[in-house]
């Protein structure tokens, strides 16, 4: 498993209610729901994403509600990964639960920035930094972790 | 090696012994929880996966709070797809409009949850129950659909960091203040992934209802639950509304923590969050002049009784500032009742105050009372982000009922001093 593609960069404590207002919370459709992804931190965002692309923050990423429409947002904008330093736990959970794959890495957090091209092998959790010409180590997913994530969430792993 | 009053509740539900921090154990639900916002993108997973039937209707809640009485027919739409659901799967436990509260204000109240219980929902802010001696978490919709499903979910058994409160609160002081100090003194992820354990001499000065408040912000320090030692005051409180045997757990005297603070709660003062983080605090003596244009007094943090009772106080024989909205939302109908009865409501209205049912409503910045650009609000709720309560330019301050009320009657930032 593995993902490749460009970074959008962001800092400490970027909340769920930027990554989603909750005025939008009034659908549950994935592709409505993208077409607001991050608009009160980054207007800019949903003009310039690709598939594939990786959002890369600092601290405490996903701070604050549990709203699983911040995940699905960024999921469905076409995001690959997202990697931070530290992810708030409602939102880690969310994103491994829904099938986004997300890395803690505190030394990409710091090292990558905005624009870098970045590849990253989820078997071995090596971040490549193919701008920059670096790599960084990040653990690996534990095994039914990356079930989860391959059957495209939780629900899926375990579809009756 | 000792356990932690949640690790103690964690190993019970997961048939174990003993559990340590780091371990990943799957467990038995007491609650699954869900709100109008939260609960639709758990059905669609929950019919998407095959299910066609829940693990024990008596346990699962579903409180239409968020977006209620319907905002828009978007918003009745995802009410009426839950109300569909809890009809065909017979959840008991199912709160519209007429008979609900705010979920948090409403479960305690209800009885739905109670000490030793293990609960889980769909809302960041069920950690709240951790204050009658639970263990609860804000989990998301696929969580809530895996657990309505099979009453289980999977966690990793936190560490935590104890809160050894001791003295008594000043006047117009509140648990609200307690724990925005706390916030502002451990940041926004101080305890992320971690349990903060509340317990002390001092727990007897402090009611269920700062309690209840106090354990209710525990997720914006980033823990994953905050829970209080059991007193005769929880078991008061229990007591007529449980009508099930309940456990009470006690953290093992050896139990390891990461951090330990003392709290001596007569050094609180009364303490705002400033825009945009709850742990940018300051204390009312540092404030300054902040002209303000809302007030709300209300939300899963301070819509109970004791909260209305307190700005009550402060509003009786006053009128809100001339250039002020001030809104005042109960927490459930039973406080909205009892505030009619007591004769509170009279109180706000003759001050100039709007009298809201029950919502989340301007919390999140849903509907009820949203901010245009550039306008500051004083809240007792519980967040501050960017655009939470309407605009990206607007500001909320959070703060404590009384703060809030003296501020609506001055059109600023205002310690109760200042009005009475």
């Amino acid at each position: 498993m593995n993902a490749q593609g460009i970074v959008h960069k962001y800092g400490d404590n970027v909340d769920t209610d930027v990554i989603i207002p909750a005025r939008y919370l009034n659908t549950a459709d994935h592709k409505e729901l993208a077409s607001h992804c991050m608009e009160d931190i980054d207007k800019e965002f949903v003009k310039k994403v690709n598939q594939g692309d990786i959002i890369v923050a600092r601290n405490n990423f996903g701070c604050g509600s549990s709203r699983e429409h911040a995940p699905i947002a960024i999921k469905a904008s076409g995001v690959s990964c997202v990697i931070a330093a530290t992810f708030a736990r409602i939102f880690y959970r969310n994103a491994i639960n829904i099938g986004l794959a997300i890395l803690e890495c505190p030394e990409a957090s710091e090292k990558i920035e905005a624009g870098d091209e970045v590849k990253i092998d989820f078997d071995t959790g090596v971040i490549t930094n193919v701008t920059k010409g670096e790599s960084y180590q990040a653990q690996p997913f534990p095994d039914f972790i990356k079930d989860i994530i391959a059957k495209n969430g939780l629900l899926n792993s375990m579809k009756v | 090696m000792g356990m932690t009053m949640t690790q103690k509740i964690l190993a019970a539900h997961a048939g174990l012994d003993s559990v340590v921090a780091g371990q990943l154990i799957k467990a038995k639900l007491d609650m699954v929880l869900g709100n109008d916002i939260t609960s639709p993108v758990a059905i669609n997973e929950f019919r998407k996966a095959g299910f066609e039937s829940v693990f024990d209707g008596s346990r699962i809640s579903l409180v239409m709070d968020h977006f209620t009485p319907n905002k828009d027919i978007k918003a009745a739409e995802q009410c009426k797809l839950c109300r569909e659901f809890a009809k065909e799967m017979e959840v008991v436990n199912y709160y519209d409009v007429g008979d609900m509260g705010i979920e948090h204000a409403l479960l305690p109240e209800k009885g739905l949850v109670a000490s030793g219980e293990l609960i889980i929902g769909a809302d960041s802010h069920t950690c709240t129950y951790g204050a009658l001696g639970a263990f609860s978490t804000g989990v998301g919709s696929t969580d809530m659909a895996a657990g309505m499903a099979t009453g289980e979910a999977w966690f990793k058994v936190p560490s935590a960091i104890k809160f050894n409160i001791t003295g008594k609160l000043n006047e117009w002081v509140s648990g609200k203040d307690v724990i925005l100090h706390i916030i502002g003194m451990i940041g926004v992820d101080g305890a992320l992934y971690k349990s903060m354990e509340f317990s002390g001499k001092g727990l007897k000065n402090l009611s269920i209802d700062d309690r209840l408040c106090m354990a209710n912000m525990a997720i914006e320090a980033g823990a994953k639950n905050g829970i209080f030692a059991v007193d005769d005051i929880t078991i008061a409180y229990m007591n007529g509304r449980v009508d099930r045997a309940y456990k009470i757990y006690e953290a093992d005297t050896d139990a390891e923590y990461d951090e330990v603070y003392d709290i001596d709660l007569g050094t609180i003062k009364s303490t705002i969050s400033f825009p945009h983080l709850p742990d940018n605090t300051r204390t009312i003596d540092e404030v300054g002049d902040i002209k303000i244009d809302q007030v709300v007094i209300g939300s899963c943090t301070n819509g109970r009784l004791e909260d209305l009772i307190t700005a009550a106080k402060i509003f009786e024989g006053k009128k809100v500032a001339q250039d002020v909205r001030a809104i005042i939302i109960p927490g459930t109908q039973k406080i909205y009742l009892e505030a009619m009865e007591m004769g509170l409501l009279k109180i706000f209205m003759e001050a100039g105050c709007a009298v809201s049912t029950p919502t989340c409503g301007p919390c999140l910045g849903g509907h009820m009372g949203i901010l245009a650009a550039g306008e500051r609000a004083v809240a007792t709720t519980n967040r501050n982000f960017v655009g939470r309560m309407g605009h990206v330019e607007s500001e909320v301050y959070l703060a404590s009922p009384a703060i809030a009320a003296a501020s609506a009657i001055t059109g600023k930032i205002s310690d109760v001093n200042e009005v009475l």
